[in-house]
């Protein structure tokens, strides 16, 4: 019993890597998605966390006379993981803006209709670029 | 210390520096300048790295002068080396290749940031070959995607976008995977070097942690090398995406994919332990042959080239996953060569298609007629470039497949040879079908080409023709790519 209440961090890292998969694969909504991706980037940062631990430890500042502090590597390891899952956040939010502009929905099985739409009339679908239409006539 | 014993951090620092500097300058003349000089520095810069290493053996560097196993080791061996070589020259190509290409296909407010996009794309990928530690790959891993996730959306076909969406997905679900896995290896050992790594797993195969990790690293990493169930980002992305870039990534971004699957299997984990204690040199030649029937079956039905030859791709990496699941040091050496030889003729043909694009304005089998008498250089390229593909002797194909079919028949198993040569046949009518369109087909009064002569400028054909004569010349002269992956696979297997 005092195992599986030691391991909660570890029970949250799983509830939250399937909760974000699951969002990723169930959800049509491009934005949905990216936030499932995000949350299932959240997991591997708290396994990380709970890595570095030591129980019994302090902080990993020195002190006179204490010997034993948590590890503070992981810790910094994440720092860049966080980083690399923010800046993936950021370009996924981009693509949806501009799908949004192309197709006017971030709705995946929506933009599947359109497409398919587009393919029978066997003509190359050209990207429109509306925002830089407006600069030219600007 | 001289500038050459920087060389390791030097080739990722230039083309990281110059990307930068491209958006400062803001000119698409200076933009394509700078990268060009930079992958051209990379391109020599490891030249006389592979000449150091053929010499002296792996090269070493600390990075800012903490020693290795605390702070990050840039290691260098023979495989490292031949993938750096292979990424750099095809980058040095396609960035000569891409500035009338990117003027046509890119809008023009774009140019710039795509020229730094691919900088970064370039400076990440030979991170990833470079670097001797494992969350440093995992940084460089994630530098080299989303650059590419970018340069994917930049297409003018606006389905581009939607690919680039799927990938960023799945390839963040495959990059987490190999951070958790990187996760439950420090968890158990205490360290991130790879050399370290693989002193201090062996005593600790039988754990269960480690044997996780194991799992989490090989289904993330075979996701970004597109393997056979893992593969549905890939035909989208490179059909869609600008021309230049799908070259660059068909001929770079799987196979430092390949190089990563083995770098973790054979240096940081052992072969005896990934290949024979796991059942994972099943799962490959399974998976392996599945890609290679049904991703060959789905090419041939393909009217858009492009995607022709994604699909081709994926068949192609079931190869070399094929040969790796063999277990053996002839299947390791075989896999690099065909990862080298591949890299080439899906540059060439790939590139070809990009100068086509260029000229007649779209790259599906339509546009193809009266190609031969329109641009016969390019026509030509496209054929021999097939060729290769296909494995005709006198080209880099019939080398590889050589090897695979030879590896097939000593580990025994002759059923795997005849996939292999089935494959070939596949592979001879999508080949076929895009050399009929170009050579017999006559050119309609609907097609919007004239039945003039109209060959492609000079700085796309000059790309195109190193490309097609490497595949020529590696074909026929076999002993530089056949004698450094060999040894290369002896070092990674070691004394198995």
């Amino acid at each position: 019993m005092s195992n599986i209440a030691g391991l909660f961090n570890y029970w949250v890292v799983i509830f939250l890597m399937m909760a974000g998969f699951f969002v990723v694969i169930s959800q049509g909504n491009l934005v949905k998605k990216i936030i499932g991706l995000s949350l299932f980037q959240a997991s591997a940062f708290i396994l990380y966390i709970s890595i570095g631990h030591v129980s019994g430890g302090e902080v990993p500042i020195y002190v006179e006379g204490s010997n034993l502090y948590s590890n503070p590597l992981p810790h910094v390891l994440i720092l860049t993981a966080i980083v690399v899952s923010v800046s993936t956040t950021a370009v996924g939010l981009a693509i949806i803006i501009r799908i949004k502009e192309t197709y006017n929905t971030v709705e995946e099985d929506e933009i599947q209709i359109i497409d398919n739409r587009k393919d029978d009339e066997d003509e190359p679908v050209e990207e429109e670029h509306p925002a830089e239409q407006k600069e030219d006539q600007s | 210390m001289s500038v050459v014993d920087h060389l390791p951090i030097l080739i990722i620092i230039i083309p990281l520096i110059a990307a930068p500097l491209c958006v400062l300058f803001d000119s698409a003349k200076v933009s394509w300048l700078l990268a060009l000089a930079a992958c051209i520095f990379s391109f020599i810069g490891s030249i006389k790295l592979l000449n150091t290493i053929t010499a002296s053996g792996p090269i070493s560097y600390s990075l800012g002068g903490w020693q290795p196993p605390w702070g990050i080791e840039y290691r260098l061996d023979l495989l490292s080396i031949i993938l750096l070589l292979l990424l750099t020259s095809i980058a040095s190509l396609v960035v000569l290749f891409a500035r009338y290409s990117v003027e046509q296909e890119i809008s023009k407010n774009r140019i710039v940031p795509f020229y730094a996009t691919l900088l970064l794309a370039i400076a990440g990928l030979s991170g990833i070959c470079i670097s001797g530690d494992v969350f440093n790959l995992f940084v460089f891993l994630e530098i080299s995607s989303i650059a590419s996730y970018t340069l994917i959306s930049l297409g003018k076909d606006r389905r581009a976008l939607n690919a680039a969406f799927k990938y960023l997905v799945m390839g963040t679900i495959g990059a987490t995977f190999i951070l958790i896995g990187i996760g439950f290896l420090y968890m158990q050992t205490g360290t991130l070097n790879m050399q370290d790594l693989s002193e201090r797993l062996p005593s600790l195969y039988d754990n269960r942690t480690i044997r996780a990790g194991f799992a989490f690293l090989t289904v993330g990493i075979c996701l970004k090398l597109a393997l056979f169930p893992l593969h549905l980002w890939l035909p989208n992305a490179y059909a869609y995406a600008p021309s230049v870039v799908s070259a660059f990534l068909a001929a770079t971004a799987t196979k430092v994919a390949v190089y990563m699957l083995l770098r973790f299997l054979l240096t940081v984990f052992d072969f005896n332990f990934s290949l024979n204690t796991m059942p994972l040199d099943v799962i490959l030649i399974a998976l392996g042959s599945v890609a290679i029937v049904s991703s060959s079956l789905v090419a041939i039905f393909q009217v858009n080239l492009k995607r022709l030859l994604a699909y081709s791709s994926i068949a192609q990496l079931g190869y070399i996953s094929l040969s790796i699941g063999l277990a053996s040091k002839l299947g390791i050496a075989s896999a690099i060569i065909h990862l080298f030889n591949h890299a080439l003729m899906k540059g060439a043909l790939f590139l070809a298609l990009g100068a086509m694009i260029y000229k007649v304005g779209g790259a599906e089998l339509k546009h193809c007629q009266g190609m031969l008498k329109r641009m016969p250089l390019t026509s030509l390229a496209i054929i021999i470039g097939g060729l290769s593909l296909i494995g005709i002797p006198g080209t880099a194909g019939f080398i590889s497949k050589w090897y695979m079919i030879n590896a097939s028949l000593e580990a025994g198993l002759w059923p795997l040879a005849l996939l292999i040569l089935f494959g070939s046949l596949l592979a001879i009518i999508y080949v076929w079908k895009m050399v009929e369109a170009i050579t017999l087909q006559p050119s309609t009064s609907t097609a919007t080409a004239p039945l003039t002569r109209d060959e492609a400028p000079l700085t796309m054909l000059v790309p195109i023709w190193a490309l097609v004569i490497a595949n020529i010349y590696y074909g026929i002269n076999t002993e530089l790519t056949v004698s450094l992956a060999q040894r290369a696979a002896n070092i990674l297997v070691g004394g198995y």
